[in-house]
């Protein structure tokens, strides 16, 4: 339970720093690189490195190619749907979230699994 | 492209709204972990950077592009909309270049040493991303006009 504690905490705060350095940095589609920053990949590797060892960290990394071309796709749809139809943000991101989850498990099913 | 750091976007940020995506991120990449434990590195791979702070972040944007936008006699709702697209295109152009840090951590974690291996594929996504808003402003004419 502790060591979900910690990992949630190292985490979290990863995150928020990420996050932090995208509010400061104009222009906004630079700023934009922030959002997807893997920086839950960093935190999360880094920790798997230490306690699974290298091995099983490179699966977890091959798995985040999937992973990476399904948020492409994602955000580029989010960021059609935000300039063509302009819905509030949070419909937007929600809503596409489905379509995410298709592409990442279709290229896991077709490549990984 | 001529990139800026604006303090006053720290202003426009509430004390909750950081711990939303404080929560936002713990909790996503803790499940990571979870599932990882659970189903094998390959699933939990997949969640490793699951879109945790996207819908938060882009919400906030619209929110403070909107109210910067009202503080100057406007409406701002669709100024605001169009900076989280904006916002978002800059994440699709980032995802690129996670692509190639997963693909570097990938072929070079097992041979050569972890932490190193982990940096030179952050400095590969960073330099990646500046590369592509650099054309992307290039090809647009934009030279950090939006």
């Amino acid at each position: 339970m502790s060591q979900i504690l910690i990992r949630f905490v190292v985490r979290g705060l990863v995150v928020s720093v990420f996050a932090l350095l995208g509010d400061l940095l104009k222009p906004k589609s630079f700023a934009g690189l922030f959002g997807v920053a893997p920086s839950v990949a960093l935190a999360t590797l880094t920790l798997t490195v230490a306690k699974e060892g290298a091995s099983y960290a490179a699966l977890e990394a091959r798995s985040m190619i999937a992973w990476s071309v399904a948020f492409f796709v994602y955000a580029s749809l989010v960021s059609w749907v935000m300039m063509r139809h302009k819905p509030k943000a949070l419909w937007a991101t929600i809503c596409s979230i489905p379509v995410w989850l298709c592409v990442a498990f279709g290229l896991w099913y077709l490549w990984l699994g | 492209m001529q990139v800026k750091i604006d303090p006053s976007a720290l202003e426009r940020t509430k004390w909750h709204e950081y711990v939303v995506r404080f929560v936002f991120g713990g909790f996503i990449t803790a499940a990571a972990g979870i599932l990882a434990k659970e189903y094998g590195a390959c699933v939990g791979g997949l969640f490793l950077a699951f879109p945790a702070i996207f819908p938060a972040s882009a919400t906030l944007i619209e929110k403070h592009e909107k109210e910067k936008k009202q503080e100057q006699g406007f409406d701002g709702t669709e100024r605001g909309r169009e900076a989280a697209g904006v916002d978002a295109a800059g994440s699709a152009m980032g995802s690129i270049g996670l692509l190639f840090f997963a693909l570097f951590v990938w072929q070079f974690m097992p041979r050569y040493n972890d932490w190193m291996v982990l940096a030179g594929a952050t400095s590969i996504w960073f330099g990646f991303g500046i590369a592509m808003d650099t054309s992307k402003a290039n090809l647009m004419g934009l030279n950090g006009t939006h």
